[in-house]
């Protein structure tokens, strides 16, 4: 028994020293439990959030574009898109082979996909084919089961209703590329998604972007979307209304289309409201924001018809005749009197060389009216003899010419307005007298551009204010007709007697029996228009070629022919619009780029909200055109 | 077998009276707490798992009743018996064992299936408490005496390792040594046996499976490889983390119901309790085992023979175990290892380890008063 009782007592002990460690061990239990629970709990909370809420970006509407009226120029369509997650699907390849029964996926396409899918973690879901119609969205849907991780997501893609019409103007979106991230909007880190590359839809690009929002998702530990826990919606872009006038674009491109290349632009001479940019060949921006195949893009970027250069602001050209208004501004302002008369018989020589007038029999004895009405060249090499190429740069610097004009969207060029100073310092020579007399004629050194001409004509028309050219009507939401305050432009300091002379002498170059442009006058009284021809020569004619016979247009290759040019505006008596025409190598001013100009601002007027009630809206014009132009401005040697 | 004349034969009656109901009932209060957590689990329904483990449950409980209501030295006759069978079975898995889970476990026998190692807890709580039933303290004196209780300690343990089951062969060595502790062993041989066991370590660390390893190197720093072997201890420890003082709320663990916790009806319903129910949950399961095991304490000391007494030590300590290695698993104090949280987690294998080791203890209990021999007999003391 005391053996036994020893034992018992042994046991006792024992068993007191085990329930202690056992108590100690549960008290570890329950200090850890207080540490994990209490102690780091916020720093779990935290985790376990992030391991179930996936926050997902919403995209916002991107702002549409309208013209003045409030038509739609880009808008925003559905855009089926077709995903697929790498994990789910397993075998990439056996999917993409099921897929093409359903729809189509070229091989090239078929490649990218599946370098994505090394490329990325398995998870993130990869575009394969954008824009599905319909039926394509059905087969895919009703196939679902046998199509393991492909998916149909429901995006927005840029549309541009009306193609290429104002298809420079308003440029493109496309997908982001590495030189847009150090823009941090979380935005463009969202596949697929589309900023704007060039024209409006770049420089507006923020605006019409909008904020994002996001949706709180709950997800499961597969990454499954349980249910969405909040949801903040985005700020949806806005709207940007051009001062564009839609059916006077269109008609601007169905007119230049009929030319193999060309540009235009008319403007209010008092707001500076670009009503028409029109630049032709032009592109389909809906191909841009697609995204162009390698053919597509080649076939662009080499055509000699510049279909990618927006002409209207990027084209650069000798203004020829159409320069002489600022020749002749540039003279009276200098102190040469208008009645100034100078006798032409068709060419005028200064030292050796000799410098002809377009016009072999000469004009006769002309004042300074004269000498716009009949382009006579023979004038012009007189006043700028007698005033200088810096004073002719001058006035021409006033009009807007020799430097970007200022509009709002990129890839204006400044052409080029030469001076004494200019061309020692870029070409390190002096300035020769017969540079003088071919600057008077808009030639040589000279370059403008269709904008910087149209922003002359409306410096003229308007009464030497210094309209600039505007794009933005404003930026709007719902309501299009909502106008910018008319803002004040200043005086360009150019003498009313300039101004008189010049404005008389475009009124008579439309008008006038003997004008250059009188084929392409508008009879109607109150929307007569005043105008200004001019042909610019893109090659040298030959001493002996003149010396035999001058080659006619048509003998030329087409990058040989001349240019056309015409500005003007309407009405002649209290001008509100005014226009310049390029054709690139049409030939003569009058005969190509008068005829686009007059229908252009007949429609202009014919439009016009305050011409609406000034009579009946029958166009009229002096009857049939002649089929040929009788006189073409001919180019000094 | 001779009954002991001072302790006549009790009739049914009184035997069930004798049983501890106040145990039964923490035994209860806790498998209600677990057949909650797997209603839970199941999202708010009594399918899969919480209507399922109610049935075996309640097999269980009258598994237990029955084995308590067995005479204490039908147990002590036939405790060799059992651990014999159980080594046999142990054995046969090797054999003829089913690969499931990375290790061989399962024993398919016809129509049901079972888990050798299971049944070898308690048949070797059985046959330990059977051999020391009879040591006297200079006994187990003697280094010789121990031979043979440390061979059955060692086959079965070396088995299990075999198979591999980490967890099982860890409880049953911890169990073991309880055992040998209480039968009086002194504290010095504990001491050899501590230098030996680590002397093999490096051994033993070429016989374990990458996976074994990987989880103890995971252990250490589990957030090193969040998606790869870390991921079930992290999400165990954001989950246990997130609940907070009071828990996400009964049914809305996010953790859990969002399957980032892994094995939540099984191996981590500890976690998934403390999400939902918070420290004030867990620390409440916590003192419900606490209580059950203090009762187990209570019961076996006072049994009036060694072998009732080793029996209830040993049980009680076996669950313990089971509840201290879970809980400390899936806070990440310990490896992972695989071992389910005793009368809560789903599944019968474990359930019935442990209600039949509740029966025992309660027949130690019923039969406290029963006075055994040094050699089994009542009367030869």
């Amino acid at each position: 028994m005391y053996r036994d009782n020893a034992r018992i007592k042994s046991f006792g002990r024992r068993t007191a020293l085990i329930a202690g460690g056992q108590l100690l061990l549960f008290g570890v239990l329950g200090a850890r439990l207080y540490q994990l629970q209490v102690l780091e709990s916020s720093r779990y909370k935290l985790l376990a959030d992030e391991n179930r809420i996936h926050l997902r970006l919403l995209p916002p509407p991107r702002g549409r574009i309208l013209d003045r009226n409030g038509e739609m120029l880009a808008v925003n369509r559905d855009n089926f898109r077709l995903l697929l997650v790498p994990e789910e699907a397993r075998d990439v390849e056996g999917i993409l082979d099921a897929l093409s029964h359903y729809v189509e996926l070229p091989e090239p396409q078929r490649r990218r996909v599946l370098r994505e899918v090394r490329r990325n973690r398995a998870f993130v879901p990869i575009t394969l084919r954008e824009n599905l119609s319909w039926e394509e969205v059905a087969r895919v849907e009703v196939n679902a089961p046998d199509l393991p991780g492909v998916s149909i997501d429901v995006g927005q893609t840029r549309e541009y209703p009306e193609g290429g019409t104002a298809g420079h103007l308003l440029g493109y979106v496309a997908a982001v590329s590495e030189s847009d991230q150090d823009d941090e909007d979380p935005l463009l880190a969202l596949p697929g998604f589309r900023i704007g590359k060039s024209g409006v839809e770049k420089i507006q690009d923020l605006a019409m972007r909008g904020k994002a929002g996001n949706s709180q998702l709950e997800v499961n530990a597969v990454g499954r979307v349980m249910r969405e826990l909040a949801r903040q919606e985005g700020v949806p872009g806005q709207d940007v209304a051009l001062t564009l006038d839609l059916p006077l674009q269109r008609l601007a491109m169905k007119k230049l289309a009929e030319k193999e290349s060309a540009a235009a632009v008319i403007m209010d001479v008092r707001s500076g409201d670009v009503l028409v940019m029109a630049s032709s060949p032009a592109y389909d921006p809906n191909a841009f924001a697609r995204g162009l195949t390698s053919d597509e893009w080649g076939s662009l970027s080499t055509d000699e018809k510049t279909p990618l250069i927006n002409k209207a602001i990027a084209g650069v050209y000798a203004p020829g005749s159409t320069f002489k208004l600022a020749v002749a501004i540039a003279a009276i302002e200098a102190g040469i009197e208008p009645d100034h008369r100078v006798s032409c018989h068709g060419w005028t020589d200064l030292g050796n060389a000799r410098f002809h007038c377009w016009q072999k029999r000469g004009h006769g004895s002309l004042d300074m009216v004269g000498g716009i009405e009949n382009s006579c060249d023979v004038y012009f090499y007189d006043l700028a003899r007698r005033i200088g190429v810096d004073k002719i740069a001058e006035a021409a610097n006033k009009l807007g010419l020799g430097k970007r004009v200022g509009l709002e969207v990129p890839g204006e060029k400044p052409g080029l307005m030469p001076t004494r100073a200019w061309k020692r310092a870029t070409l390190g020579q002096p300035w020769t007298p017969g540079e003088n007399l071919v600057a008077g004629i808009g030639q040589g050194y000279v370059l403008t551009t269709p904008l910087q001409l149209a922003v002359m004509t409306a410096r003229v028309a308007n009464g030497a204010k210094a309209v600039t050219p505007r794009l933005f009507r404003d930026m709007l939401r719902g309501d299009a007709s909502a106008p910018k305050p008319a803002i004040e432009f200043p005086d360009l300091d150019i003498s009313p007697k300039a101004l008189e002379v010049v404005q008389k002498g475009m009124w008579a170059v439309s008008n006038s029996p003997r004008g250059t442009a009188r084929s392409s006058r508008i009879a109607k009284q109150p929307f007569e228009m005043a105008g200004k021809t001019g042909t610019s020569q893109v090659r040298r004619i030959t001493k002996y070629e003149r010396e035999t016979r001058v080659r006619k247009n048509e003998e030329l290759p087409w990058k040989e022919r001349d240019n056309a040019l015409f500005v003007g505006y309407v009405p002649a008596k209290q001008p509100r619009y005014a226009i310049s025409v390029v054709v690139e190598h049409g030939g003569g001013g009058a005969a190509v780029a008068g005829p686009i100009a007059r229908d252009l601002l007949l429609e202009t007027m014919l439009r016009d909200p305050s011409g609406r009630d000034r009579g009946p809206t029958v166009a009229s014009t002096d009857g049939p055109l002649p089929t040929k132009a009788k006189d073409g401005d001919g180019g000094p040697t | 077998m001779r009954l002991s004349t001072a302790d006549p034969t009790l009739s049914f009656a009184q035997k069930l009276r004798q049983i501890n109901w106040s145990f039964v009932l923490v035994v209860c209060l806790v498998a209600c707490v677990g057949l909650a957590m797997l209603y839970s689990a199941g999202n708010g329904h009594v399918n899969p798992w919480a209507s399922r483990q109610a049935m075996r449950f309640g097999a269980a409980l009258a598994l237990m009743i029955c084995v308590a209501l067995v005479d204490i030295r039908i147990w002590l006759r036939y405790a060799y018996w059992f651990y014999f069978i159980a080594l046999g079975l142990v054995a046969a898995v090797d054999v003829i064992g089913v690969v499931g889970m990375g290790a061989q476990r399962w024993l398919h026998l016809g129509f049901f299936q079972i888990q050798p190692s299971e049944v070898m807890k308690v048949s070797l709580i059985l046959a330990l408490a059977r051999y020391f039933h009879g040591a006297m303290l200079e006994d187990v004196a003697r280094p010789s005496y121990l031979v043979v209780p440390v061979l059955m300690v060692l086959l079965p343990v070396a088995l299990v390792l075999k198979q591999p089951d980490l967890g099982t062969a860890m409880m049953l060595s911890l169990m073991a040594a309880a055992m040998f502790f209480l039968a009086g062993v002194r504290l010095w041989m504990f001491g050899v046996v501590l230098v030996v066991a680590a002397g093999a370590l490096p051994i033993a660390w070429k016989f374990l499976k990458g996976y074994q390893r990987n989880r103890i190197f995971t252990f250490l720093d589990p957030e090193s490889d969040p998606l790869g072997a870390g991921y079930h201890i992290l999400q165990s420890k954001i989950a246990l983390g997130s609940g907070g003082l009071f828990g996400k709320g009964f049914l809305l663990g996010t953790q859990s119901h969002l399957n980032f916790l892994p094995e939540k009806q099984t191996d981590f319903i500890f976690t998934m309790l403390a999400e939902e129910l918070g420290i004030v949950g867990g620390l409440g399961l916590i003192a419900l085992y606490g209580i059950l095991v203090a009762l187990g304490f209570a019961l076996s000391l006072r049994v009036r023979n060694q072998f009732g007494r080793l029996i209830g030590m040993g049980v009680t300590t076996t669950f313990f175990l089971y509840v201290f290695i879970n809980i400390a698993m899936v806070m990440g104090l310990i490896p992972v290892v695989g071992v389910p949280l005793p009368l809560i987690s789903y599944g019968g294998t474990a359930l019935i380890t442990i209600m039949a080791g509740f029966g025992l203890l309660l027949s130690a209990s019923i039969h406290r008063n029963v006075r055994i021999g040094r050699y089994g007999h009542s009367d030869d003391i």
